[in-house]
């Protein structure tokens, strides 16, 4: 019964088998006071849990609520540690898996910055339009591309930007939410 | 609702009379000198002048920990908060309620490396619960209120109020403590039917169960020890208990197996490993207690009743989580088990108990008496015949005199045992005294300590004498950082790297330096007559009693071994005790 265990921090886990790492997207939501923040980081780095992109903001401004998605990984057991360790957090309202729900949507931006004259500039432009990114700045020499979607279709955006003069990226990291008429409980 | 304009000064003072505090233990400085002046002019808040931060911290723990309610502490800015950082920590591992006030530097000072300014609520937010930088006086009295609402429900813990110097002198809206409670913080304490019904009928379908308790019962309050007592009473399940949750099944009760884990019962290990059904009530599965995690009690089904859903499913997956207040998870049983007048299989409850008492039989405290020194387990034996019938509250520090405390001392009532469980604070248990002393000024309060550990926070025999608090420190002089030399005997060669203390003062002397009264006792024939005359003495006591130096404390689990693979006492030679662990096991704490 105790085969599958994956205890994430005892000094008794000694058995080196990996078992099965997962990414996960979770939905935070937080009272928007002066060190939420770092209480919900603090807590990844204190316990050795890991950050794959973390996005916050503001979205209830009069009742001063902001909504954290951050998108981690490990292994199930350490994930449903990492959400229960969240919600003991004090001024943290509820925490949503994004992943496991299974019936949400991920998004990002990224802003990409490509430099280039003749052939390279004309194929990165190209293959803007085919990835539906916007051009939101250009001179002679250079393009800023807007690309909205899922990280795997920005980061193959990227990647196919690199050969093209690819100077640099600035991204948002995910947001998420889930599909339907529900709400998170705030 | 009437307000009243206040400095926040006297906004402090009037949130801890509305919260009941009686006890504040503290130490002044520059940055609360407001509050301290608060203090002087009023008398419904006793203030203890501690002398260290630290040694605050500890006296509140015992002070909770003896009483039920929450502890108080008062510190100043910079240094004082950052040692303060021992004490906080120590009781958030410990789940002791306590609201800590730090003066701040006032705040258009903070973040320009002022003169004591330390970024508190940065260094405490991993070793507290939750805590607070007050920036406005309006808000002050809401976040004191609410500070004691998060100390003490749910999990407690500690809770950190900064109030930067300016705030306490500005003036602001008081409001009292009704109705306040966290706009989001609504811990759950009562179960899931579903989970209770699942836990019952597991329970009674059991053929080798096992109760193992821990620190929530004492936390969850007297109700919850009672329950517990009842429901092992109509069950006749055996009871084992975690180095925190002692006293909360009386050790003279017909179930008591003892403590478990490292250095806990044979019977009580060897149980937990063959059982079929565990229930764990308000204990975390630490690793203390488990030993090695793919071996731990490896073919039963397992009940888990925790305030905490974190601790569930933590290191140890469990069939049946119920996230509850201990006392309401055992009452909602206690009233099913009635309901369904369930009980457990006769013939197999008898055949378990036959194999508990096989295990008893082995007698794992058994150790060679010597008539020449005292050893520390015979010390032990005796400081509690003679204290039992008293009302006694011990305190520990961290250590071999610990773990035999532990295990010598029998605790019948709960809130008795005050010791540093989750994070081993050496120095924990002269202060803690302190504490428990202050709450209960006619009892006999012995901190059992080790001649390493009560170094540590030996400065606060003078808080002691200055607030006529009679506390005894019954000191298990052996020389060495005991559990120090041990592990390096088990680990490290016997190659005693610094374990041993050189130059210990004199404690007698010491004592009387102090102001206090100093025994000592050096053989076995002295040490009765030595721990009445302590026992007598109506003032603070340093007792060095002189123990056999090179003692093991068994039994023991080596790290990396499982339960039923037991180091037992007496008879272990030397080289198998520098042979117990291997190389695996060498990586571990």
């Amino acid at each position: 019964m105790n085969a599958q265990l994956q205890p994430s921090g005892s000094a008794y886990f000694i058995d080196t088998a990996k078992p099965l790492v997962e990414t996960h997207a979770l939905a935070v939501i937080v009272d928007n006071e002066p060190g939420v923040l770092a209480r919900v980081i603090g807590l990844f780095s204190g316990r050795g849990y890991n950050i794959d992109s973390l996005t916050v903001s503001e979205t209830q401004h009069e009742k001063h609520v902001s909504r954290i998605t951050i998108v981690t990984s490990g292994t199930p057991g350490v994930i449903e540690q990492i959400k229960n360790q969240l919600e003991r957090l004090v001024p943290v309202h509820s925490v949503a898996d994004l992943t496991v729900s299974g019936n949400s949507i991920t998004r990002e931006l990224a802003m990409v910055k490509v430099a280039g004259t003749g052939e390279k500039r004309v194929e990165a432009l190209r293959l803007a339009e085919a990835f539906r990114a916007r051009v939101i700045d250009a001179s002679t020499a250079s393009f800023i591309f807007e690309i909205t979607g899922k990280t795997d279709k920005v980061e193959q955006f990227i990647t196919l930007m690199v050969p093209l003069g690819l100077v640099e990226v600035a991204r948002t990291g995910v947001a998420g939410i889930t599909r339907g008429a529900e709400g998170m409980k705030v | 609702m009437a307000t009243v304009e206040m400095t926040g000064a006297e906004i402090v003072l009037k949130a801890l009379q509305d919260q009941g505090v009686e006890h504040v233990f503290g130490y002044p400085g520059g940055a609360v000198l407001p509050i301290y002046d608060e203090i002087f002019q009023q008398e419904k808040v006793e203030h203890i002048l501690v002398r260290h931060e630290q040694g605050a911290t500890h006296a509140a723990e015992g002070y909770a920990r003896s009483t039920g309610k929450c502890g108080v502490v008062l510190v100043t800015s910079g240094p004082g908060a950052t040692n303060a950082v021992t004490g906080l920590t120590d009781a958030l591992m410990d789940s002791i309620p306590m609201v800590c006030i730090t003066g701040q530097v006032p705040t258009h000072l903070i973040g320009n490396d002022a003169f004591q300014e330390c970024d508190t609520v940065g260094i405490t937010r991993p070793c507290t619960k939750h805590n607070y930088l007050v920036k406005d006086v309006n808000d002050l009295a809401r976040i004191l209120h609410e500070a004691f609402y998060v100390a003490t429900h749910g999990r407690p813990g500690p809770v950190v109020v900064d109030i930067p110097k300016d705030v306490q002198f500005a003036k602001g809206r008081y409001v009292g403590p009704k109705n306040i409670e966290h706009k989001t913080y609504r811990p759950r304490v009562k179960p899931e039917q579903d989970a209770i019904r699942a836990a019952v009928e597991l329970i009674a379908s059991a053929k080798r169960p096992i109760l193992y308790t821990g620190g929530g019962v004492i936390n969850s309050g007297v109700t919850a020890s009672k329950l517990l007592r009842d429901f092992a009473a109509m069950t006749g399940i055996p009871v084992t208990s975690t180095l925190m949750g002692l006293g909360a099944y009386p050790a003279s009760g017909k179930n008591w197996l003892g403590m478990l884990g490292m250095h806990g019962m044979y019977e009580a290990n060897m149980a937990m490993h063959d059982c079929d059904v565990m229930i764990n009530v308000g204990a975390r599965f630490d690793d203390r207690i488990t030993g090695r995690l793919n071996a731990f009690s490896p073919n039963s089904r397992k009940i888990h009743i925790d305030i905490d859903p974190s601790s569930i499913n933590k290191t140890v997956r469990v069939d049946i989580p119920i996230v509850a207040d201990v006392a309401h998870a055992l009452e909602d049983m206690i009233r099913l088990w009635k309901s369904k007048s369930l009980s457990l299989d006769k013939k197999a409850m008898d055949h378990w108990w036959k194999q508990i008492e096989a295990w008893k039989a082995r007698d794992c405290l058994r150790y060679k008496k010597n008539p020449d020194v005292i050893m520390p387990q015979y010390a032990i034996e005796r400081l509690y015949a003679l204290t039992k019938d008293r009302d006694t509250y011990i305190t520990t520090e961290v250590g071999q005199h610990q773990m035999w405390a532990a295990q010598f001392y029998r605790f019948d009532e709960p809130n008795r045992w005050m010791t540093s469980g989750g994070l081993g604070t050496m120095g924990y248990g002269l202060p803690a005294a302190v504490g428990v002393q202050q709450a209960h000024p006619k009892s006999l309060v012995i901190d059992i300590a080790g001649d390493a550990s009560v170094l540590m926070t030996m400065q606060e025999m003078s808080t002691a004498i200055q607030y006529e608090l009679p506390i005894k420190i019954f000191i298990l002089n052996n020389q060495y950082m005991g559990m120090v030399r041990q592990w390096q005997q088990l680990l490290h060669g016997n190659r005693l790297s610094h374990s041993y203390t050189e130059a210990l003062p004199d404690f007698v002397k010491l004592a009387e330096a102090y102001g206090c009264v100093g025994i000592r006792a050096t053989k076995p024939s002295e040490l009765d007559a030595a721990i009445k005359e302590m026992i007598d003495t109506p003032r603070p006591v340093l007792f060095d009693c002189r123990v056999a130096n090179l003692t093991n404390c068994f039994p023991m689990i080596p790290s990396g071994k499982a339960h039923n693979e037991m180091l037992m006492g007496e008879d272990v030679p030397d080289e198998e005790v520098g042979s117990a662990i291997d190389a695996k096991g060498k990586m571990l704490v």
